[in-house]
C-alpha cells in the first residue's frame, strides 16, 4: 500500500470548489448556465409522489374483503378529505352504522379484494433544492441536477451533526485554547455561525442554539456534551440528519483539544462573511466530512492548504498526531525510516520520527499522523 | 481461461473490500496447493476514480512485482494466460466483493419466528446485510412499518409469508405495505426494485398483481413450505442472481471486472461461508468462525442439529466493529462492559473519548500497550454481542410429524438453539484485531473471553484473511482450496479448557486434570486462569478428567473428554472461571492477574 498515513482534511483559504445539487427524481431546473446564485437561492424543484396510506376497512367494519367495495362511499380516483367517511355499513336491522373515515387528505387509489385494505394517496410534496454554494452555475444536467462553482475558503472538520445551513460567521471573543462556557456565548446570535474555543459545555451549546445560531464550529467536544445536544449517543459515524436547529462541527476530535492553528487562521478571516456549512459525516470508504464553505475574502493573499494530495508525507512536513500518547500534538517530520519497526504494543509498523512543537522527538506509527 | 481443476496450476483471486482490494496468488506446488504471493491496493469504487478495476490492477501489479511472474498484459482481459509447461501467466482469475457496503437487503414475512426468521437466514446465508426484518406480527403499526421501509434503500427485498396451502391474507398485506412504502433501490434509481417472493405458493398470482407496477419480481419456492421444514436454497440462488445482475452491474467498473472471470463474482461473506461449511464437512468438526471488521462482525457456524445433520448459519452484526462502528460497541456494551476486561483502571470519560476518536480516525493504530488492551477489550464485547445475535438466529427445527394448526401456536417447542459451546470443536478468528494481534495469546484470550468458551475448544486465526479467496476458489477446486485452508490459512493457536460447574462449588479446588498424549501436564483450578505450554505445532491427544461428577468439561457432567487437537504456540489455556463469567468490582485487579498468568504483562 502506497500510503500508510491518514490523508488530511482539506483546510484551504482558496480553492475552486464545485458542488452538484441533484434532485432525487426529475423536476424543474430554475437556473441556467452562467447564472450567479446565492447560497439560499432555489435552483431546482420537484414534486415527490405523496405517501400512500393503508386503511384497514374490512377489519374496521368487521366485514370480509370482498364486501369492502360495496361499503365504499367514495369511488376510486376520487379526492377525499381527512375525517371524511370513506366506507360505511349498516349493522343489526339497519340501525347501527359502522363507518371508516380517511386519516389523511388525498386520492383513493385502490381497494384490495384480498385484504380489504383501501389505499389513499396524499397530495404530491414540493421539494425545493437550494444552491448551498454561492457561485456560478457551470453545468445543468437534464432535469435532474446543476453544478455550481465558486472560489472559496474551504475547511473540513473531523465530525459534525446537523445538516446544511447558511449563516454569517461570528467569532467568539476568545482564543482557540479556551474552553467555552455559557458566558462566552452571546445572548442573541440569530443566523450566526459561531466559531472559536473548544470543549463547549452543554449549557454553552444550548445557549448558542437558543440564541438563534445556525452553526457552531469549535475545536473539540466532550462526548457527554454531544449526547446532551443530540439527545442520544452517537454509535456509528453516519450523521447529518439529526433533528437539531444548529449544525455543530468539531475540527480536531473528542476530548479537550484546541482548534488547530491553520483552521483557526482561515476561519478567523471569515468573520462577518456569509458561509454555508454542513455537519454530515460519514467515516467510511468515500468518506464524507463536515464542512464550512465561504467565498474567498477579497483581501486573502495567503493560499494555505492542508490537503495531502501534492507533497504527501515527506521530511519537513507538518503533521498532527492523532492517537495517544501524543494525541493532538503537532510537529515536523524529521525522519521516515524505510523498514518496519516494532512499537510498544509489540506490533511491527511503518513509523516516522517527528519533532513536536514542544521540542520532544518522538517515534510514532505513520498511521497515527495526518498532514496539517 | 481454464476452469477444470486438473488444468489449474496458478490462480489469481481478489477480494474487493470496501477499503482494500486484496489479490492472492494460489499455485500448485510439487506436493500441494499453496498461497504464495499477496498484493493489495486501495479499493477504487468511490469517486474520484469510480472504477473497481483500477484498484484491482494495482493489486495485481503488486503480486506481479513480488512474485516475478508475468501476470499482466495490456489487452483485455488484462491477464497473461499460462501456456502448458510455462511458469508465466495465470490459468484463472476469480473474485469476491463487498465493496460499496456489500449486499443490503430488506426481508419481510408474516410470523417473526417462522417465515421472517427463515427469510433472514436465507438472506444472511447468501452474504447479505439485513437492514431490517419486518413481520406482520411485529409490534409495529402499519404506518411505522411503512415509515421504516421507506427510509431503507435496499438492493433487494425478500418477501415471504405463510406456509403452502395456508392463509394468504397476511402475506398479501405485506405486499401492499411494500407498495405503500415504495422503497427505492440503492442503485439504478430508474429501475424497479428487485423483489424475490418466497412465500405461500397460493398467493403468487395476487402478490404478482400487487407488485407488478412497482417491482421487478422473481418467484421462487417457499422458504418455509411447512412449519417444520425450511428450504432456503432457491431464495439464496435468486439473491445471488440479483446480486450479479443488479448490485454488481451498477457498481462502478464491475461490468469490466465480471468480464475478466469465467466464474461469477461472489459476495465476500458467502464465499467465507462456503469455505467454513466445506471445512466442517471435511473435518467433521463443529466450527464457529468470526470475521471482525471495522464496521461489521460476521459470525459463521456449523453445528450438528438434533438429527446429526451439520447445519450452516451465518449472521452479520452490521454495527459491531472495531473502527467505524466502535462507538456502537461502546453504546451496546456500556463503558463498564468494556472496562471489565482491562487489566488497569481507566476513567469512563477518557475511554469514551478514545473510542470516539478511533471512530472518526478509523485507520489509526494503538501505539501503547494500554491503548492496545482497550481495543482488545472492545473486541471481546463485539464478539460477545455478535455471538448473542448469532445464537438467536441459528435455530434448529424439530423434525417430526406434520403439524396441525394447533401446533402453529406452540412455536417455541419446535425451535432450539444450534450453537452449543460445550460441543464446539474449533473457533476461527479473522479480522485485523485477531489475526494481527501482536501476541497470539492476546487473540486466544479475546476469543476465550469474548465467546465465553466452554469445554475443550481448539483456537485458530486466519493468517491473512484469505477465507473469501478460498471460498470462491473452492467453487472450482475444492481440494486445492482445502489444502491451502489447512496449511496456509489456519494458524492454530492451541486449545482452551473450561470446566463448567455448579455455582454451589465456591471453594477453591481443582476442577480437572489435563493430560497430553497420556502424561499429566496440568490442572484447572476454580477461579484461576493458567497456561500450560505445549509444543507449538503438530497434533496431540488431549484428555481432560473432571475431578467431580458435577463438573462438565464437554462430555457431560463427570465425563472425561479425549480428542485429537492441533497444537499451537499458546499451548493450553485453562480457565477455571465459571460460566457465565461474573467479574467482581475489582475487575482491573482480577484481569491483571489473568494477563500476568498468560504472560501478557511481562
Amino acid at each position: 500500500m502506497a500510503q500508510a498515513f491518514t490523508p488530511a482534511l482539506t483546510v484551504t483559504s482558496r480553492q475552486l470548489l464545485r458542488r452538484r445539487r441533484e434532485l432525487p427524481i426529475p423536476g424543474d431546473i430554475l437556473v441556467k448556465l452562467g447564472d450567479v446564485v446565492s447560497a439560499e437561492q432555489t435552483v431546482a424543484r420537484a414534486f415527490l409522489e405523496g405517501e400512500l396510506c393503508l386503511v384497514r376497512v374490512a377489519e374496521s367494519l368487521g366485514i370480509g374483503p370482498a364486501e369492502v367495495e360495496g361499503a365504499l362511499q367514495v369511488g376510486i380516483a376520487a379526492d377525499v378529505k381527512a375525517g371524511e367517511v370513506i366506507a360505511q355499513v349498516r349493522g343489526l336491522w339497519g340501525l347501527f352504522k359502522g363507518t371508516v373515515v380517511s386519516p389523511i387528505s388525498g386520492t383513493m387509489e385502490f381497494v384490495s379484494q384480498s385484504t380489504g385494505h383501501v389505499g389513499i394517496r396524499a397530495a404530491p410534496r414540493k421539494l425545493e433544492l437550494s444552491a448551498y454554494l454561492a457561485g456560478t452555475v457551470v453545468e445543468v444536467v437534464g432535469a435532474r441536477s446543476v453544478v455550481i462553482e465558486a472560489e472559496v475558503a474551504f475547511v473540513q472538520g473531523i465530525f459534525g451533526v446537523g445538516g446544511e445551513q447558511v449563516g454569517t460567521v461570528q467569532l467568539l471573543n476568545l482564543d482557540p485554547t479556551t474552553k467555552i462556557t455559557e458566558v462566552n456565548i452571546p445572548d442573541r446570535a440569530p443566523g450566526a455561525i459561531l466559531i472559536g474555543g473548544h470543549s463547549p459545555s452543554s449549557a454553552a451549546i444550548t445557549k448558542a442554539r437558543d440564541a438563534g445560531a445556525v452553526g457552531f464550529i469549535t475545536g473539540s467536544i466532550d462526548d457527554r456534551a454531544l449526547r446532551d445536544y443530540v439527545g442520544r449517543d452517537i454509535g456509528v459515524a453516519v450523521t447529518g440528519d439529526e433533528d437539531v436547529s444548529m449544525t455543530l462541527i468539531i475540527t480536531e476530535g473528542f476530548g479537550s483539544l484546541p482548534m488547530g492553528q491553520r483552521v483557526w487562521s482561515i476561519l478567523r478571516s471569515l468573520h462577518g462573511a456569509r458561509a454555508s456549512l454542513n455537519g454530515a459525516t460519514q467515516v467510511r470508504a468515500g468518506a464524507l466530512r463536515p464542512e464550512i464553505v465561504s467565498l474567498t475574502p477579497a483581501d486573502s493573499a495567503e493560499h494555505v492548504t492542508g490537503s495531502c494530495g501534492t507533497a504527501g508525507l515527506v521530511e519537513g512536513a507538518k503533521v498532527r498526531l492523532i492517537r495517544v500518547p501524543f494525541f493532538g500534538y503537532t510537529g515536523i517530520v524529521e525522519e521516515l525510516p524505510h523498514d518496519l519497526q516494532q512499537i510498544e504494543t509489540g506490533a511491527w509498523a511503518r513509523v516516522l520520527k517527528a519533532r513536536l512543537d514542544d521540542g520532544r522527538v518522538v517515534v510514532v506509527p505513520r498511521a497515527n499522523v495526518e498532514l496539517v | 481461461m481454464k476452469t477444470k481443476p486438473e488444468d489449474l496450476t496458478a490462480v489469481l483471486v481478489t477480494d474487493c473490500g470496501s477499503t482494500t482490494t486484496k489479490a492472492l496468488l494460489f499455485e500448485r506446488g510439487p506436493d500441494r496447493w499453496r498461497q504464495t504471493f499477496r498484493g493489495e491496493a486501495p479499493t477504487t469504487v468511490e469517486e474520484p476514480v469510480a472504477d473497481v478495476t483500477v484498484g484491482a490492477l494495482n493489486a495485481f501489479s503488486e503480486v506481479q512485482e513480488l512474485s516475478g511472474r508475468r501476470i499482466l498484459t495490456d489487452h483485455e482481459p488484462p491477464f497473461c494466460i499460462r501456456s502448458e509447461g510455462s511458469q508465466e501467466g495465470i490459468d484463472l482469475y476469480l473474485s469476491t466483493s463487498s465493496a460499496g457496503g456489500g449486499l443490503q437487503m430488506l426481508v419481510a414475512g408474516v410470523v417473526g419466528n417462522i417465515t421472517t426468521e427463515s427469510a433472514e437466514r436465507a438472506a444472511l446465508g447468501a452474504g447479505a446485510i439485513v437492514m431490517d426484518a419486518v413481520s406482520a406480527d411485529d409490534a409495529r403499526e402499519d404506518y411505522e412499518r411503512i415509515e421504516r421501509i421507506r427510509h431503507i434503500k435496499p438492493d433487494i427485498v425478500l418477501l415471504t409469508g405463510g406456509v403452502d396451502g395456508g392463509s394468504m391474507q397476511h402475506v398479501v398485506e405485506m405486499a401492499e405495505i411494500l407498495v405503500a412504502a415504495a422503497p427505492r433501490p440503492r442503485f439504478g434509481d430508474t429501475l424497479k426494485l428487485p423483489v424475490i417472493y418466497a412465500g405461500n405458493k397460493d398467493a403468487v398470482s395476487e402478490v404478482q398483481r400487487i407488485l407488478a407496477s412497482f417491482a421487478q419480481l422473481v418467484v421462487v419456492p417457499n422458504v418455509r413450505p411447512t412449519v417444520e421444514r425450511e428450504d432456503l436454497a432457491p431464495a439464496r440462488e435468486a439473491i445471488h442472481e440479483f446480486f450479479l445482475s443488479h448490485v454488481m452491474s451498477h457498481s462502478p467498473g464491475y461490468d469490466k471486472l465480471m468480464s475478466w472471470s469465467p466464474k461469477p463474482i461472489m459476495p465476500t461473506p458467502a464465499a467465507v461461508g462456503d469455505i467454513v461449511a466445506r471445512y466442517s464437512a471435511t473435518s467433521g468438526l463443529n466450527v464457529l468462525c468470526v470475521d471482525i471488521g471495522g464496521a461489521t462482525t460476521d459470525v459463521f457456524s456449523v453445528f450438528k442439529d438434533k438429527g446429526g445433520t451439520p447445519t450452516f448459519n451465518r449472521t452479520v452484526s452490521a454495527n459491531l466493529g472495531m473502527s467505524y462502528s466502535v462507538a456502537n460497541v461502546l453504546l451496546e456494551a456500556g463503558a463498564g462492559g468494556i472496562k471489565r476486561w482491562l487489566p488497569f483502571e481507566i476513567g469512563e470519560s477518557e475511554l469514551r473519548d478514545r473510542l470516539l476518536n478511533k471512530m472518526v480516525r478509523p485507520t489509526s493504530i494503538p501505539q501503547t500497550r494500554e491503548d492496545l488492551f482497550v481495543e482488545q477489550a472492545v473486541c471481546r464485547e463485539a464478539l460477545r454481542l455478535s455471538l448473542e445475535h448469532h445464537r438467536s438466529l441459528a435455530i434448529g427445527l424439530e423434525v417430526g410429524r406434520e403439524k396441525g394448526i394447533a401446533d402453529v401456536f406452540r412455536q417455541s417447542s419446535e425451535r432450539y438453539e444450534l450453537v452449543d459451546r460445550m460441543n464446539l470443536d474449533i473457533v476461527v478468528g479473522s479480522g485485523g484485531v485477531l489475526s494481527h494481534a501482536p501476541a497470539r495469546m492476546q487473540a486466544a484470550l479475546m476469543m476465550l473471553e469474548g465467546f465465553a468458551l466452554e469445554g475443550v475448544t481448539q483456537l485458530a486465526v486466519d493468517s491473512i484473511f484469505m477465507m473469501p479467496h478460498l471460498g470462491v476458489f473452492s467453487s472450482v477446486h475444492p481440494a486445492g482450496a482445502y489444502e491451502i485452508f489447512e496449511n496456509d490459512c489456519l494458524v492454530h493457536l492451541g486449545c482452551s479448557v473450561v470446566p463448567v460447574y455448579p455455582p454451589s462449588l465456591t471453594k477453591s479446588c481443582v476442577l480437572a486434570e489435563v493430560f497430553i498424549d497420556g502424561s499429566k501436564v496440568g490442572e484447572v483450578s476454580s477461579g484461576e486462569v493458567a497456561h500450560i505450554p505445549t509444543q507449538s505445532q503438530g497434533e496431540a491427544t488431549i484428555r481432560v478428567q473432571p475431578s467431580r461428577r458435577s463438573i462438565n468439561v464437554g462430555g457431560g457432567a463427570g465425563n472425561v473428554v479425549e480428542r485429537r487437537i492441533a497444537l499451537g504456540e499458546c499451548g493450553i489455556v485453562c480457565d477455571g472461571r465459571n460460566r457465565p463469567v461474573v467479574l467482581a468490582a475489582d475487575t482491573a485487579g482480577l484481569q491483571n492477574k489473568v494477563y500476568r498468568n498468560l504472560g501478557l504483562l511481562s
